[in-house]
């Protein structure tokens, strides 16, 4: 989207970024001089801002909670969690997405309208709406989050593949491979399949960020994430009683959820130049 | 006129299908509502009696098509916690969030469309870069962060840097519980009140249709008919008004439309923030309640505003684009 760099650049930088996270979410919470999970001093220590040294010697880069937590090193840790959950999220929805977008196109006939009927029906209602009726059915955690993100984003890469599949079947090396005897499956599998993923990957990739967006927006509203394991919305919820006082416990973690987003962001726009040209349209669903 | 008809057969038989959903949903759901109504101490029977009294009791096939009567009437039930119609409940908090909703599409619009313009005329200047950077930014930000930020630059932001009075702006609520103005100063009252959630929602609405506007403008000003009007003498106004914005504005008007459930979902949090009794509200209190009527009530309303907001961008495509009329 920056125009002035190329999209090997932009593809770069947003590679480096969430590679930094990652090594960030690993490290930075085991080598804390303390659990970043523990409360401990916490008439001494709550509500430290950014920049301050402690008693005991220990720096804090973004300040610490009202339990006297480290922030920073509370934030690489929720990292692990966000990462997690919206990437796999996104993935699995991708999958049920490819599989059902290919069926229905490659079988066509009830099937293929049955599909799309179902489709739609969830797509005229608001991705977030549908995330919260799922979330508040069943208990909450890290698997429901994934499991709920997938049942509610699978429509949108279901229709671009099936659009492209419906575009490949008729291409000459697909009828040569039929011509030479190779079944239905194996056609479907190995020669149009391959050739018509270009924009579900663009679909998935675009589709973590907003995943991370929804799963920290779920744990913000508390039907997410819980407590005591830190995720960057549960964090900001948390910080949100402080935030007249000490605003930075809120606004913090909230940094790393726009820095990721915006990798993802980049990433997707980059693929995009690259491997298709559809519209911006179908990511300006499911906002958090 | 067949085709009007037949648009909007579909989208009556597409909200059928999400209602009828959404009822198997939660009713396929585990959690028993009537044990959050009665006492921890009741017995097994008390809660028997609950749920009869509540429906709950009868075969799923006799519930549904004891609801989907009630339905057609135009009766959506009653709210188990509140034990009020949840049509009442509905008639209370819809015209808050409608308009939230309503005043900050707009502003996202008016906003997003003179941004993403400029950035087009100025393609690849640093002005476009630092914009693109900003809008990106913005768009990658939730809104309730949003929206928390912004509660603490008038909070916290507001006595450490002594604000002047006008800019002490309030940061929660609906109204001044203190205040018993009335007519003029009530609705000053909620203005003021509006001014943060309003500006939440629209900047991040903003920055997603200023990325789209340039994208589409920039396309635009490379086709052969815009270089003909610049060529036969056209001013640069002229051409902006008359050939560029008149073949962005239908993507727009459909885009206008597709917005619509990302501002719904977005007032979920901008209230839960600032404390507006609107439908996100409402919502997710049912929601945390199991108030299953109040759910189903809710995402009726978001799933119909949706659906009739994808037919008015359809059926406006072909009035705003003739070549769209066949």
């Amino acid at each position: 989207m920056i125009p002035a760099l190329p999209s090997a650049w932009r593809t770069r930088i947003a590679l480096g970024i969430l590679v930094a996270l990652v090594i960030g979410a690993a490290v930075v919470p085991a080598l804390a001089p303390t659990d970043p999970r523990a409360i401990g001093d916490v008439i001494g220590l709550r509500l430290l801002p950014p920049l301050t040294i402690d008693g005991a010697g220990h720096f804090h880069l973004l300040g610490t909670d009202r339990f006297g937590r480290d922030l920073f090193a509370r934030m690489m840790l929720a990292a692990r969690v966000s990462l997690l959950v919206g990437a796999l999220g996104s993935l699995l929805a991708g999958a049920v997405g490819i599989g059902v977008g290919a069926v229905a196109a490659w079988v066509g006939g009830a099937i293929d309208r049955a599909a799309m009927a179902l489709g739609d029906a969830l797509l005229a209602i608001p991705r977030l709406v549908l995330l919260l009726v799922c979330a508040a059915l069943w208990r909450p955690g890290a698997t429901m989050v994934v499991a709920v993100l997938m049942a509610t984003g699978w429509m949108g890469v279901a229709r671009l593949v099936r659009a492209d599949v419906l575009g490949v079947r008729g291409q000459p090396y697909v009828e040569a491979a039929r011509a030479l005897g190779a079944p239905s499956a194996r056609l479907l599998w190995r020669h149009v399949l391959p050739n018509a993923l270009g924009s579900a990957v663009v679909a998935i990739t675009l589709g973590v960020g907003s995943a991370i967006l929804l799963e920290s927006g779920l744990s913000f509203l508390g039907l997410g994430i819980q407590p005591p394991q830190p995720s960057w919305g549960n964090m900001i919820a948390d910080g949100r009683d402080a935030i007249v006082v000490a605003p930075w416990v809120a606004l913090a973690p909230g940094l790393a959820l726009v820095v990721t987003v915006l990798a993802c962001t980049l990433l997707g726009d980059a693929l995009r130049d690259r491997l298709a040209g559809e519209p911006l349209t179908e990511t300006m669903r499911g906002r958090a | 006129m067949r085709l009007l008809v037949r648009r909007v057969l579909d989208a009556v038989v597409l909200f059928w299908i999400v209602l009828t959903l959404t009822f198997v949903l939660l009713r396929a759901a585990p959690g028993d509502p009537a044990a959050l109504l009665i006492a921890p101490t009741a017995s097994a029977a008390d809660a028997a009696r609950e749920r009869a009294e509540l429906g709950l009791d009868r075969p799923l096939v006799v519930q549904y098509a004891h609801w989907a009567a009630g339905v057609l009437g135009g009766d959506l039930g009653e709210s188990f916690a509140e034990r009020r119609p949840v049509t009442a409940l509905l008639a209370r908090a819809l015209p808050i969030s409608l308009g939230l909703g309503a005043a900050s599409l707009a502003l996202t619009f008016i906003i997003g469309i003179a941004v993403g313009m400029a950035q087009a005329a100025r393609r690849g200047t640093r002005t476009d870069t630092a914009l693109t950077v900003l809008t990106t930014s913005v768009y990658a930000a939730p809104s309730y962060w949003l929206a928390l930020a912004l509660v603490a630059v008038f909070t916290y932001g507001a006595a450490r840097w002594a604000f002047p009075g006008w800019l002490r702006l309030p940061a929660f609520g609906v109204r001044d519980p203190a205040g018993s103005a009335a007519g003029g100063g009530a609705l000053a009252d909620v203005t003021r009140h509006a001014i943060l959630p309003v500006l939440t929602l629209a900047a991040i609405g903003a920055a997603g249709i200023a990325r789209y506007t340039r994208s589409i403008v920039a396309d635009l000003l490379g086709m052969e008919f815009v270089r003909t009007a610049r060529a036969k003498g056209a001013s640069r106004r002229a051409v902006y008004a008359r050939h560029v914005l008149a073949n962005a504005l239908p993507p727009l008007v459909v885009l206008f439309a597709l917005a619509l459930p990302g501002v719904l979902a977005g007032s979920v949090f901008v209230e839960t923030v600032f404390a507006w009794p609107g439908m996100g509200r409402l919502m997710v209190d049912a929601i945390r309640a199991r108030d299953y009527p109040v759910v189903m009530g809710a995402t009726a309303v978001y799933a119909a505003l949706v659906i009739a907001a994808n037919l008015a961008g359809d059926l406006l495509l072909p009035v705003l684009d003739p070549r769209r009329r066949s």
